[in-house]
């Protein structure tokens, strides 16, 4: 099973300006993995489809702000 | 042909008074990887790719539009009430020096939109390409967006646009992978 948020940790230079950010992170959502989507995937019920934008659990991956405390997703 | 409902795809709730918002989200509007970039793109792009994807191509092009509307219904309803003062606080004063509170078809930094924003190849293995390509930006600067704003409601409908992104790439990748795939494979059913 894929992550939908990669992390990685930069060089941080003993000379930088700023609090260095240690973890940075990325996003990789479903459709990267998906390829031709196969028949018969299972669906969201109609009013939570619309709600999520999209009738497929396969390819619902929400957002959250990894700079908030506890956005990060691993 | 059109047939226009009077509604939005999705409904649009702004719950914080934040005209600044309003300056970042136009970056969504009149933008390089913005809604209307987007909606041109598909829409013009749509007559020359092969029978297969055009259908494809032409839904996601008139959904572009509807997402549009809610960008537009985001930036006038933070800054329709705003005082000048408030939108010069706001980093919006020039903008109302020409404007006044009339939206513009120009990204976050005040450039004006262009037709160069996309292409049209004619190739239609990258036309297709550009069309990932510009849903994954425009998922991305949806990410910013909401990264920029606490306004739960907002985030609630860039949350939703978001996720269009992620389909409209994943259908994008098929149409490719359409175009890709061996036409003189025999099939045996």
């Amino acid at each position: 099973m894929y992550t939908t948020r990669k992390s990685y940790t930069p060089f941080v230079g003993p000379f930088d300006p700023c609090p260095p950010v240690r973890v940075k992170t990325y996003e990789t959502p479903p459709q990267l993995y998906m390829g031709f989507q196969p028949c018969g995937l299972p669906q969201f019920q109609p009013k939570e489809a619309l709600r999520h934008g999209t009738l497929w659990p396969a390819l619902f991956a929400p957002y959250t702000n990894p700079y908030e405390q506890g956005g990060n997703r691993e | 042909m059109w047939i226009y409902e009077k509604k939005l795809q999705y409904p649009v709730r702004v719950s914080k008074c934040d005209p600044m918002m309003a300056r970042y989200l136009i970056e969504q509007y009149g933008g390089a990887d913005g809604e209307l970039a987007a909606a041109l793109r598909y829409l013009n792009q749509r007559y020359t790719l092969p029978e297969k994807v055009i259908a494809i191509v032409n839904d996601i092009g008139t959904e572009e539009l509807a997402h549009l509307e809610m960008i537009a219904t985001m930036i006038y309803k933070l800054t329709k009430d705003a005082t000048p003062d408030q939108l010069i606080e706001a980093g919006l004063g020039a903008h109302y020096a020409n404007h006044d509170k009339a939206l513009f078809f120009h990204n976050a930094a005040g450039a004006p939109f262009t037709a160069t924003y996309f292409q049209a190849k004619g190739d239609p293995i990258a036309d297709l390409y550009e069309d990932v390509a510009a849903e994954e930006k425009a998922r991305a600067t949806y990410q910013w967006l909401i990264n920029m704003t606490d306004d739960v409601d907002l985030i609630d409908s860039l949350t939703f646009l978001r996720e269009r992104e992620i389909v409209h790439s994943q259908r994008f990748r098929e149409a490719a992978e359409m175009l890709k795939a061996d036409q003189q494979t025999k099939k045996i059913f």
